[in-house]
């Protein structure tokens, strides 16, 4: 295909993408929260009994949609392929302290992207240690950091996860009462099951076809120049922001955001861990559904991290809340750095690395 | 012509590769990857750097031949 073409097939998802976010928040979803994968992988976790805080607590169709969209498109295009055994465990690790950061900051890269454009100006400390942690990361990409090779594996390894998100689905849908709901907090709210799971299928879906990635899009630009995936990121700020301004969901301010908080250092701190974990996994949040929905294993097992790392920062009140950070969130986003810095030159600086 | 083989790199492996070796400034490469993305994006980069592509595909591996 040729690149005008591609070039406007990216800018009209990411612009799609951003006024479906907006819609989610009119049709329920918490403010600034169309979509978060963090949030909604954290909602599950609460959902499944993994973690017992009780605002944070629903079976959120978006991500089981995200998933299911991007395997349907990529079944149709012929991509879909079950493939692992780049470090699992090591994935495993990295997603943990991905969301570690990500609860630290109340939001994933993509929420960073909604809470700016909805004039939360607290997301402008979180952008500049996300940019910070993604150079991070290709610091190390540029010295050979590599997870390894991938392999093509039998289907159920391809299979696993999308089987169980819709077995959660059938659950949400005929025996709701078998999950935990929370009944009020950022888990109480949410748009209806059947617009959210739809919503989810074409966001899914266009990340699929556009490869979208918010880690990408800076991390591209940095590493080759290359602007495509970092203009998707600007349309979907640019649609969320007149999506915002029309409804009337635009609030500019640093004081009394929704589902956010002041320390401008904290803020920063969480997203740069994101930022660099996810710039060693390949990927944003986003973009390990849409990879797991494509059969990777490892993306799955990268988001069975995140979902871990969300049920132990419940667990162990490492996450922030409206009033700030904990102490002990500190704590772990200190060591989760210090984690993923081992990780990076473990995986850089090996005798056998050299190519 | 410098023959790479980027099977099973995620990307951005596979054009971190590709830019380590046109550093050297040959007038060929070949490079193999077996996923969509990595072939995208080492087409675009190689396009870039005035390179001419040729994909050839052959089960799931995908041999692209850069020429200048």
């Amino acid at each position: 295909m040729n690149e005008k073409k591609e070039m406007r097939l990216t800018v009209a998802a990411g612009l799609l993408i951003g006024a479906a976010a907006v819609a989610l928040v009119l049709f329920g979803n918490p403010a600034n929260m169309g979509f978060c994968i963090a949030c909604f992988l954290r909602d599950m976790a609460g959902s499944l009994g993994l973690h017992s805080a009780a605002a944070v607590q629903y079976m959120r169709p978006e991500i089981i949609g995200l998933v299911l969209g991007s395997m349907i498109l990529a079944l149709v295009r012929h991509e879909w392929a079950p493939k692992g055994g780049s470090a699992p465990m090591t994935r495993f690790v990295l997603g943990f302290f991905v969301m570690i950061g990500c609860l630290m900051f109340l939001g994933c890269p993509f929420r960073m992207i909604l809470r700016l454009a909805g004039g939360d100006g607290n997301a402008l400390f979180g952008l500049a240690g996300f940019v910070a942690g993604i150079l991070c990361g290709v610091f190390f990409l540029n010295r050979g950091y590599t997870l390894r090779r991938t392999y093509r594996l039998p289907t159920t390894e391809g299979a696993a996860l999308p089987t169980i998100l819709i077995a959660f689905l059938v659950i949400l849908a005929a025996v709701p009462s078998l999950l935990r709901f929370s009944t009020e907090g950022p888990g109480s709210k949410h748009a209806p099951l059947l617009i959210s799971l739809a919503a989810g299928l074409l966001v899914g879906a266009l990340a699929q076809r556009t490869r979208l990635c918010m880690v990408g899009g800076i991390r591209d630009f940095v590493l080759f120049r290359e602007k495509r995936l970092l203009i998707a990121f600007v349309a979907i700020f640019a649609a969320a922001f007149v999506g915002n301004l029309i409804t009337g969901n635009f609030n500019p301010g640093f004081a009394g955001q929704p589902i956010a908080h002041t320390d401008g250092l904290w803020n920063a701190l969480g997203m740069m861990l994101a930022g660099f974990g996810c710039v060693l996994l390949g990927g944003c949040p986003l973009r390990q559904l849409v990879l797991a929905g494509e059969g990777s294993a490892d993306s799955a097992v990268t988001v069975l991290g995140l979902m871990a790392g969300a049920a132990c920062a419940h667990n162990f009140g490492l996450a922030s809340s409206g009033e700030g950070p904990t102490a002990a969130g500190r704590v772990a986003v200190v060591i989760g750095l210090v984690a993923v810095t081992l990780i990076a030159c473990f995986n850089t600086f090996r005798k056998d690395n050299a190519k | 012509m410098k023959k790479l083989d980027a099977r099973g790199l995620s990307c951005p492996e596979p054009v971190v590769m590709i830019r380590k070796a046109m550093q050297s400034g040959e007038d060929a490469y070949e490079m193999v990857v077996d996923n969509h993305a990595a072939k995208e994006n080492v087409t675009r980069y190689a396009e870039h750097q005035g390179y001419t592509v040729t994909v050839s595909e052959e089960g799931s591996d995908v041999t692209l031949t850069m020429r200048k």
